[in-house]
Order: structure tokens, then sequence, then C-alpha cells
């Protein structure tokens, strides 16, 4: 160990007479070897063997951890995009083709016209408003570049069902976002040739962090500590926005100090409930829907790609799908509140009926059974899944 | 003996005997406090043994110690924020299970078997690593904070939400064990032209950020403990990115591949989101550094003055993206005289740092402030002096002076002063 120490820590320290090396070792690490490298070295393995020349020297200073990457595997997960087009997949996709795309796997959550449905990103619009009091900050009016676009679509969109669209589906949703924002006509045609032309009309506005100059300097400096201002006004209040979520821990807390304050008791029945015991706890849940644990279970893990728009269980409400509580038996389209698709309507107008064999081929291939569905989810391929899912949703939806 | 304590004890035990209630201080104190004169439970009967938790949880009597989320602010759930209970903590260390979320694709539930970190791009030759191979790393435990760039992103336009867990909870400190990412990058060996690296997490968000490779090889870790125990989902298990004193969304939770490039990629977190529009409708972009800030966290609207007049306790923490913090001065009288807070625990480069200010309150109304200073001299703007220069659609990056109006009762509010 102190033999290796010797050969390669003076290189590192940089020591004249073996300055030559130093600049070697900076060669073959390409960047400045680090000071913590001098550690690492100084711990290097017992079993590391003795280096022989200035190479066996770079590689023994490395751990020799991990194996190569194969072509495939690198395929497999590099598929980032930037702005100059690096990392573009070949293909194409048109205006009108994206439109489809797009009223089925995005318009759920962001509108079909990009305007967004509640809190879900507004994808269109708001040029010119990045001055206003309330900025509007879409694709149109914001993003820098359309290669953003394109990468995150790719990577992370249908939201739940991410990676599922083929390149020429992404290029043809980016072109339809292109035509929602005005920057293209409908017989617009994005491929990986043309994509480089297209520059978003907000690309000059961004400019980078400047808050060393602009704001290190002004707030450093003595501060005033006494007499530094003469009145003093509260001219914001929170309690008047009245935003806050209702934390009925804290509310006690209040309660008792203004009590405290007056110098009386806090009320009996509040107090009473801070020093309660826990109640007890309940007994292990037997299994209520009659079915197996373990599918419940396995369901539970299922669900997961339901959940970005599906809620079930206790206080379940509508999300972007109707809520699942007491699915079986139910109407199809029954749920009050929900706007269902054409399809659906005509099922419920038919008396159509959620059960094990109606929803099993409904998750197996949705767009086939339910033609025109606005569900998004591509289906599940194993019935393993379709029934474990199946369970658990009558599991936890059972009313 | 502490008189006020006491009292405060003899109200709850008096309730619990249920007997001599409201008997008042002076026909308590007669009668002796019940929680001394009479038996409790737990002085007689047994507790439950060694396994009743085999993984420990805190007090039942701390239920309402937790993470809290505020349902209008985004969307769902699944990509969401919650918050840190900054009131119901001390030291600088948070707990794991109180550690503040924000996914974009919820918790991935990563299989670390499974779980592969891939270097490629600029590099000689690229690799793959099992989890196993990073633990053959030399390892580095370091406290650093995580904030994110949104924290108090809600009181650019005024005073908001009624409580620091929800004002400044979107930050933890804990302590990381991880591999410093100069010895895995250099295991593939970075190319002369390779000035970025793109940090990818395996969740269904794909998260990406551009980090400049010299920051990449001065202190990023890729960590897989936190607080001495395997990260918690939440957090990015198996793997994530630490990059400290940087912005929260560059801490790649779930890290399974870092490309090194010669450019920026320019991604959605880092072009449509964490970007600052400025006033003039430009904005500024690669805002990494996370300025100097302090809350006081105790009291403040959730953890009002439980006691009447007298010895007060007033706490806070404070950090800084640029190093250590020195000092930081307090306020009773919003601003118009400050006093050097005590600093206490360690004080360590881009971690929280906890203060004290004790003092003898005379049950009169005050506007509390604190102001940080950090290592290199910068001092905690206020709102006005931010507002000046960002406007107040910049959603990003606000680390101005928090004031809390606390009336004669001890209660407290988020107001903003002149």
């Amino acid at each position: 160990m102190s033999k290796f120490l010797n050969i390669l820590a003076p290189a590192i320290g940089g020591a004249g007479a073996v300055m030559a090396m130093a600049y070697t070792l900076a060669d073959q690490f390409i960047v400045d070897m680090p000071a913590p490298l001098r550690e690492a070295v100084a711990v290097a393995p017992a079993n590391a063997e003795e280096p022989k020349d200035a190479t066996a020297r770079v590689m023994a200073a490395k751990f020799s951890l991990g194996r190569e990457a194969t072509t495939d595997e690198v395929a497999a997960w590099d598929i980032d995009v930037r702005p100059d087009g690096q990392g573009l997949p070949p293909g194409s996709g048109d205006v009108m083709t994206g439109e489809e795309l797009y009223v089925d796997n995005c318009a759920m959550c962001h509108g079909d016209f990009g305007e967004a449905v509640g809190r879900w990103p507004v994808l269109a619009g708001g040029q010119g408003t990045l001055t206003n009091d309330r900025p509007v900050k879409t694709i149109g009016s914001y993003w820098p570049y359309l290669s953003t676009v394109f990468d995150y679509v790719h990577r992370a969109m249908p939201f739940g069902n991410a990676q599922s669209l083929s390149d020429d589906d992404v290029y043809a949703i980016t072109a339809y976002l292109l035509y929602l924002n005005d920057l293209v006509d409908d017989d617009f045609e994005l491929s990986n040739e043309n994509f480089t032309e297209v520059r978003m009309p907000n690309e000059e506005n961004f400019y980078p962090d400047d808050r060393a100059e602009i704001e290190l300097t002004a707030f450093t400096g003595d501060v005033c500590m006494e007499n530094c201002k003469d009145a003093v006004d509260i001219t914001g209040r929170a309690a008047v926005v009245d935003v806050t979520p209702d934390d009925a821990a804290a509310r006690k807390r209040r309660e008792e100090a203004a009590a405290a304050a007056e110098g009386t008791a806090a009320p009996t029945e509040v107090a009473a409930a801070e020093t309660a015991p826990a109640a007890p706890a309940a007994p292990a849940a037997d299994d209520a829907a009659g079915g197996d644990a373990e599918l419940v279970a396995a369901g539970e893990k299922v669900f997961r790609k339901c959940k970005a728009c599906h809620a079930v269980g206790e206080g379940a409400s509508n999300k972007v799908g109707p809520h699942l509580n007491g699915l079986d038996g139910r109407t199809v389209g029954g749920v009050d509140g929900f706007k269902y698709s054409g399809t659906f309507t005509d099922a419920q107008a038919n008396g159509m009926v959620w059960n094990d064999e109606t929803l099993s081929a409904f998750l197996a291939n949705p767009k086939t059974y339910m033609k025109g569905t606005k569900m998004s989810f591509a289906g599940l391929k194993k019935q393993d899944d379709i029934d474990a899912v199946i369970a658990y949703i009558n599991a936890e939806g059972k009313e | 003996m502490d008189a006020k304590t006491t009292r405060r004890g003899l109200l709850k035990g008096g309730i619990a005997a249920g007997a001599g209630l409201l008997a008042g201080t002076t026909a308590a104190k007669a009668a002796g406090d019940p929680a001394i004169t009479e038996m409790q439970p737990w002085n007689q009967m047994l507790g439950d043994g060694v396994d009743a938790n085999p993984y420990g949880k805190p007090s039942h009597y701390e239920a309402h110690v937790k993470r809290r989320s505020v349902e209008w602010l985004t969307a769902d759930p699944v990509s969401s924020v919650n918050f840190t209970p900054l009131h119901e903590l001390d030291g600088i260390i948070t707990p794991n299970g109180l550690a503040f979320e924000r996914h974009h694709g919820g918790i991935a539930d990563v299989d670390p078997a499974k779980h592969r970190l891939m270097i490629n791009g600029l590099v000689d030759k690229p690799l793959v690593f099992t989890m196993q191979d990073i633990m053959r790393f030399p390892r580095e435990n370091r406290v650093y904070f995580l904030e994110c760039a949104a924290n108090s992103g809600m009181e650019w336009r005024g005073a908001q939400l009624n409580g620091c867990q929800f004002t400044h909870g979107m930050i933890h400190n804990v302590m990381y064990t991880g591999v410093p990412l100069r010895y895995i990058l250099e295991e593939a060996g970075v190319k002369t032209n390779g000035k970025w690296i793109m940090p990818e997490g395996a969740d269904a968000s794909g998260m990406t950020r551009s980090i400049p490779i010299e920051k990449a090889l001065d202190d990023c870790l890729v960590a897989f403990k936190m607080n001495g125990e395997a990260l918690r989902p939440e957090q990015g298990y198996p793997l994530r990115l630490v990059v400290p004193g940087w912005e929260g969304n560059m801490w790649v939770k779930w890290l399974r591949r870092i490309e090194v490039g010669d450019q920026p990629w320019h991604h959605r977190e880092e072009t449509s989101k964490y970007t600052d529009l400025m006033e003039n409708g430009k904005a500024r972009r690669f805002t990494w550094e996370m300025d100097c800030k302090s809350v006081i966290t105790n009291p403040s609207p959730q953890a009002p003055i439980l006691h009447t007049k007298g010895h007060t306790v007033l706490t806070g923490v404070a950090w800084s993206g640029r190093g250590t913090i020195p000092r930081v001065d307090v306020t009773l009288d919003g601003g118009k005289n400050w006093h050097q807070a005590r600093m206490d625990g360690p004080s360590l480069d881009k971690s929280m740092h906890r203060f004290y200010f004790e003092f003898d309150w005379d049950g009169s109304p005050l506007l509390l402030q604190s102001r940080a200073h950090d290592s290199t001299g910068y001092v905690q703007p206020t709102k006005a002096q931010l507002r000046e220069i960002r406007g107040v659609n910049s959603i990003y990056h606000n680390n101005a002076i928090q004031t809390w109006y606390v009336n004669e009762k001890g209660i407290a509010e988020n107001v903003e002063i002149s």
C-alpha cells in the first residue's frame, strides 16, 4: 500500500521532478485529477496490481467497477433530444394525425384546444402575456425550444402511460401542438429532417442567471441593528386570503393559547381529545371481498397504472376518469357528474353493466372493446394482471 | 420550578384526573399536581415488549406531526408536493419520514436488484453499474439541505399561507451516504469536450436536468442512504443524485442514467419550469444556487406561544447554497431593532443551521422576523428588495425575510409589513 502511494502521490502533488507525469495523468483523465481521487488511491484495494507504467497507473487509480454498456442497452435508454436535434429518431407526423392522437391521449387533461382541464398544464395560447399581471406560460408563449416538447412527450406522456407512443406519434402530436399555438398551418408535417428549422417565438427571451452581478453585491454589506425605522404597519395578512388547509392540531393549539392567555382552562372536550389514549387498534380486517388477499395485493400494484386517472376506496371522487367505487354491477357510464364519451352513454342507454366478464374484456383492449372511449390506457396484456386489478377494485371499492 | 409550566401541566392533569377542575392556581397548589399526586397507568402497568414495533415509530401523542399538502396547488397528488413540519422539529436533521416530497410521476417502486446506473455519451467507455457495484466505491457522509426552488413561491404576491410548514416546508436536511460522482464519471472517462451531464430518473416522469461538469466533478454525490438508512422510496430509493446547495429539482431521484454532453439539453424542467420570469417578460435560466434564507419556526402560525408573558424561546432555521450561516439577526418589533440570535449545533457547509433567541416577553404583540447572513457576506433580503428586482411572477427562489405577527394571546399569523 505504501509503495502504491509513493508512486502516485507525487504525480498529483506536482513536485518538480514528476511534473511531466502529472500532465500525462491529466491527459489520460481528460479532466484534472480531483483531490478526492488521491484519497481513493490511498485506500485502493489491497489486491490492486502494482502499476507497471503510466497508463497502468491511471487504470489502477480507477476502481475497475461496472461493465461496458452494450449498444442496445444505450439505445434503449438514451432517448433524450436536444435543441440542435441530437437524439431525434427518424420519423414524421402531420397535424391532422396529431389531432386524433391528441384527442385520444392528451385532451382529457390538457383540454381540446390546449386550454387545460382543472390545474393541468395549459399548452396553447398566452402569446404576449409574459409581462401581464397573470402571465400564461405555454409551449407557444414561453417554451424556448421545440425539442423540449418532443423530448418530454416522448419520455413522460401520456401521464400514467409513459413511453407508449411511437416516434411517429410523437412527431404528429408535436406538430399538432405547434398548430394549436398558431405556429404552423394545418397541412404541416414535422419530421427529423425539418425539425430544427422550427424556431419558437420566445427563444431569445431567456438569459443566464445574473444574480451574481445583480443581487449578490446589492444584498451584501452592513446592516442596521438599532432604530432602523420609525413606524411599522401591517400591509397584508394571510388570514384575509384564507387559503391555508385546515389544520385541526394547529387550531386546537391556538385555542389553547387563547385560553391560556385568558387565564381559563381550555375547553374540556378539546383537552380530553388531546390526552385521550389512542383507540385500540382495529382487529385485522377480514378479507371483505371474500377474495384472495394475495390477488388483491397484486392488484394494488397493477392499479398504479390506473390511479393517475381513477380513484377507488373511501371518499374516492372523479378525477380524469370516474371513481371506481361499487364498480361491480354498476351500469356502464353510470357515475353522476362524469362526462362520458358517446360510446359510454350509448352503453348506459343499453343497460350494459360492469362485471368480471365485461371489465376483463375492456381492460384487455379498451379501445377495441369500447370504441371511442376517452380512456387513453392501452390495456393490460396479462390476464393475471386483469384478474388482480379487478379483485383490488372490488375489494377497495366495495360499497 | 417554573410556575407557568406547572399551571399548564395542571390544566391537563386536572382534566385527566376528572376532579378538581378549574380549581385555579392557588387551590391546585394546595392539593398538589395530580400528575404527581395521582398514579398514572404507565406508573403501574407494564408496557409493550421489545418487538412491539420492530421498526419504531414516534409516540402516538405526536400523531399530529406529519407532512401536509395544499390540495389546490396542483392538479393531482401523483404530481404534487407536500411540506416538512418545520415548526415541530428542532436541531438541524430532518427525520426521514417527515422530509417533504415532490414527485412528477408518483413514487417509483424500484426493485434494487433490477436497478442499474448507466454512464454514456461523451465518455471513453459507456458503463453500467449494479447497486452492488456502486457500494464498492469509497463513500462519503455529508449533511446537506435540499430546498425546492419553489419553496415560498406562493408568497410572492403577498402573505398567503398560515404556517411555516406551508411557507417554508419544501426543505429537508439529512445526512447522505454516497459515492462522489466524480469517481463514477472518471471510471467511464469523461472526454475533453464533455462539459455537461444529464442525470435521468427511472420513474414515470423520466426526470432530467442539465448540470455543468464543474459541479458534477466538485461535490455531487450518488447517494443510497439518508440519515444512516436506505433512501426512502419517496426520496429516490435506491439511488439519488445529491447536488449540494442547488435547487432540489436537480437532485434526480431513482437515478438510472447520466449522459455526458457538450451542451445543455434544455429539457422541460429547465425551460418550461424552474426558469424565473422577470417583470420585463424575459426569464432567467439555470438559476441553480439556493440563496441564503431563514425562517422563525417557533412561534409561528401553527405553533403559537402557549404560555403567558415571561421567558420565551424563539427558534428557527437558516441555510445558504453558497456556504455556512455564521449569523442570524432577529427582530421583535418589525425591524425597528435587531438582535443577534444564538447559533447552536453543527455549522456545516450547505446545511441547515439552527438559531435561538431567548427573551422576556412582556405580553404585548410582536412582529417577528429573522435575517440570515451567509459566509460570503450576503444578507437575506426583504420581500420589497426582491420584488424590486424580480417582480412577482418569478415563482422560484423566493428567499425573502418572513414576518409573523404574534398577538397578545400568543397567536401568530403570516403578515407583510411596511
